[in-house]
């Protein structure tokens, strides 16, 4: 019976059936479904991990024990696990470890794009992309396969298009039996001593060898014949985009696309008068097939960054000289001048208190324009990190000067002081990106003795990929109460003696927290405590404004909580929105008193 | 059937990815090839959401194409003018008579677009533009989140698909203690669109 499964559900089943008995990941989209999936199975042990080098090192040691791992990551996961990859490519494999790397071709929801499959060809592992959910669940068993047989780990790359589309697919085993764990101590092997680690050195150049031979006659790398006209090399979601609109030309899929099966891509360039190499974003295969010196066109036509979808190949191969018929859709203009929807933090969101009081304080939306951009001297300067609390950059708080990577926040505020900035540098990290990387950021900062203001906005939750658990919650990825790792004590622990803990939602709390920080000479963390609103289940009295008290001020305007409209003149608040009691930030802000719960307000309003 | 590219958009938290769900369920359970992909931002919610869903003998992309989309089906009206490029010329605009104001609204930096600005609009595309008051109706059963049912029950009058099919994907796809108001909502969704139909 075939399934619609999205690309992630169906890579976690392939791995199952494969076997696996360890799985490890921190949550990134588009891959955070796959272990949440696997969590599923209670025959198999499943991990949040850390960070993603943890995950790799859990992945490796679960491998070197004898036993099938899976390690999932979107693409910047694989910077931070780069390290424990390198390394599992030089020692190899006991049982079949497979990392899937989700890539974000378009950036839906990264700090930028990256074709993860220049790591493979850097750690001389082999690839596989597929293209579809159907591909997705194949190619997972055959990754464990070629992983045993090669001694490797494997990389199966998707992307957000490939992980987050549903698909059909047809399955066609069930769970293979795992091994028992068992280390096999072997020096030569683990122990990766420079002597050691030469003598490997040759081994992988063999290895990379083997995998190339064995692409020739892998199963998924296949010719689809069509016209002779045109041949197009492509793998992944391009494939499908690139099916679509030239339905006469015969294609080149490759599953497997590091190595890549030379004689066969020799064969099928002799079988066109055309080669086309189609791939989102690098030329990732286009370099590799121009060494062997055939002509192909490529990326002068295909762009380099971006999602591809039907519009982005038809406009491309239109440009190539290869579609001649007119557009069966005619370009319609667009609309121009209406309102966006950018993600904002939601209703309710306990990051919307300290980032008011941080743009008053900081005197933001007099300083800053809606771009960012200074018009005057700021009073602070804030560096920021990755999740939810990202979008407090957005106006109406615009406090956020700069977001880079996972646990950046805390080493940028230290490199800013200690270059000699004018201002106070606060920096902002939410609880589950300080666990992640942000710990030894403090560790830094008390060694070298800085005067750096951290805050950790702690809402309990990995909120931004979907609430997912991590060390300082306590809880497992199947939903089991494990050890909770204190952030209070944690930072104490580590030697910073100004922490405070402050409720999200007390704004009077929070300014005196933040004022005092500031002032103090030494290094300050502030722990901002408040329920994630998607988790705050209890949904009391939603707040309303008496308009007979209300002056149109525009101070909760200015909180930035989508529950506050103003339509015609007049604000109002979304009752269906508002999170009611658990809140209360506009009407601890607003001057009029026109704010209360909806209960008790004396005025009516819509 | 021939195929069937159906663009669902909306705003995050209206339920539009559970509606595209169930599509595909639907379709499958039918005997047809489906794929079905949502690009949603970064938000929880609030923010534009907008699900593609695929349905014929056999599919390749995933994303529909600009332009080629049979149906548009707009949970809010902003959102209805945003994406209504995707229709094919003379493809369906089944509209929801709902405003949600974005934050840039609010703030007074931005101009909510007006009935007639929506229309003008979508008529780039198509003159086929059904506005209907879902979020009332939806309302009037009691249940507001029931509006993607709602809109579920006006696509499901133009798939020649069994209704026992649509119900029973409905049936397995949500929980039994809100069932019965979101099949009184999905009735009330395929009644509204008794008098349209596609040409």
């Amino acid at each position: 019976m075939k399934k619609l499964l999205s690309g992630n559900e169906a890579l976690a089943l392939g791995a199952y059936h494969a076997g696996v008995a360890v799985a490890a990941a921190y949550p990134g989209t588009p891959s955070t479904e796959i272990l949440e999936h696997l969590a599923q199975f209670k025959d198999i042990y499943a991990e949040w991990s850390t960070n993603e080098k943890v995950a790799m090192e859990v992945g490796l040691g679960a491998s070197y024990a004898g036993v099938r791992a899976l390690v999932c990551m979107k693409q910047v996961g694989l910077n931070v696990a780069s390290d424990p990859f390198m390394a599992a490519s030089t020692t190899g494999i006991d049982g079949g470890l497979v990392v899937v790397t989700a890539d974000d071709p378009g950036a839906h929801s990264t700090q930028g794009e990256q074709d993860s499959r220049h790591y493979a060809k850097m750690a001389k592992v082999a690839v596989l992309e597929p293209s579809d959910s159907q591909e997705a669940y194949d190619l997972m068993l055959y990754a464990f396969d070629i992983s045993e047989r090669f001694d490797t780990p494997v990389m199966l790359r998707s992307t957000t298009r490939i992980s987050h589309s549903n698909s059909l697919v047809e399955i066609r085993r069930e769970r293979m039996k795992p091994k028992q764990a068992a280390f096999r101590h072997d020096v030569q092997k683990y122990v990766m001593l420079p002597v050691y680690a030469r003598m490997r050195r040759p081994l992988l150049e063999e290895r990379l060898a083997k995998l190339a031979t064995f692409a020739e006659t892998f199963p998924y790398n296949k010719i689809v014949k069509g016209g002779t006209k045109l041949g197009i090399v492509s793998s992944s979601v391009a494939y499908q985009y690139a099916r679509e609109i030239f339905p006469e030309a015969s294609f080149l899929k490759l599953g497997m696309t590091y190595p890549l099966p030379q004689a066969l891509i020799r064969k099928f360039a002799g079988s066109v008068d055309k080669v086309l190499v189609v791939e989102e974003l690098d030329p990732f295969l286009e370099e590799h097939i121009r060494v062997l010196g055939i002509k192909v066109i490529g990326k002068e036509f295909i762009p380099r960054f971006g999602e591809l979808d039907l519009h982005v190949m038809e406009d491309a191969g239109r440009r190539a000289g290869l579609l001649f018929a007119a557009s069966k859709s005619q370009p319609v203009e667009l609309p121009q001048g209406l309102p966006g929807r950018p993600p904002l933090l939601c209703p309710g969101c306990p990051h919307t208190g300290m980032f008011f009081v941080l743009s008053n304080l900081g005197q933001r939306a007099r300083l800053l324009d809606d771009s960012g951009k200074a018009k005057g001297e700021s009073k602070m300067i804030i560096t920021g990190d990755i999740g939810c609390y990202t979008l407090g950059a957005y106006p109406p708080l615009r406090a956020m000067d700069t977001t880079a990577c996972m646990g950046a926040s805390i080493g940028k505020a230290l490199g800013m002081e200690k270059a000699g900035v004018a201002q106070k540098v606060v920096a902002v990290i939410g609880d589950s990106t300080f666990m992640h990387s942000g710990i030894t950021g403090v560790v830094d900062a008390v060694y070298n003795q800085s005067q750096i203001t951290i805050v950790i906005l702690d809402n309990s939750s990995t909120a931004m990929t979907g609430h997912q658990h991590h060390p300082g919650t306590g809880v497992s990825v199947q939903g089991e109460v494990t050890m909770p790792v204190d952030i209070e004590k944690l930072v104490k622990g580590i030697g910073v003696s100004d922490v405070k803990v402050v409720d999200a939602f007390d704004i009077k709390a929070l300014r005196a927290a933040m004022r005092s920080s500031l002032d103090t000479p030494d290094l300050s963390v502030v722990i901002v405590r408040g329920t994630c609103a998607v988790l705050q289940k209890k949904r009391t009295r939603p707040r309303t404004i008496d308009v007979a008290l209300c002056d149109n001020c525009g101070t909760c305007i200015k909180i930035g909580c989508t529950a506050i409209q103003k339509l015609d003149d007049q604000v109002s608040i979304d009752a269906m929105l508002c999170v009611g009691d658990a809140c209360t930030v506009c009407q601890q802000l607003c001057p009029k008193k026109a704010i209360g719960p909806v209960s008790t307000a004396s005025g009516e309003s819509k | 059937m021939n195929k069937q590219d159906i663009f669902m958009v909306g705003v995050g938290g209206q339920g539009i990815v559970l509606a595209s769900d169930i599509l595909g369920q639907v379709a499958l359970t039918a005997g047809y090839d489906v794929k079905k992909t949502d690009t949603l931002g970064m938000a929880q919610r609030g923010g534009s959401v907008v699900s593609h869903v695929r349905i014929a003998q056999q599919v390749h992309a995933p994303l529909i194409q600009e332009g080629e989309a049979d149906m548009l089906v707009a949970f809010e009206k902003l959102e209805a003018a945003r994406w209504g490029y995707f229709l094919k010329p003379g493809g369906l605009a089944i509209v929801n008579n709902h405003a949600m104001p974005p934050l840039s609204v609010s703030l007074g930096v931005a101009c909510y677009p007006s009935d007639e600005e929506v229309k003008d609009i979508l008529k780039r595309c198509t003159d086929k533009i059904c506005f209907i008051n879902g979020t009332s109706q939806a309302k009037g059963l009691g249940d507001i989140r029931t509006i993607n049912m709602l809109m579920l029950g006006c696509i499901s009058s133009f798939l020649p698909i069994d209704i026992k099919i649509w119900q029973e994907c409905i049936t397995r796809g949500l929980p039994q203690k809100i069932l019965k108001v979101n099949l009184a909502a999905f009735d009330l969704g395929r009644k509204d669109m008794v008098d349209v139909h596609l040409g």
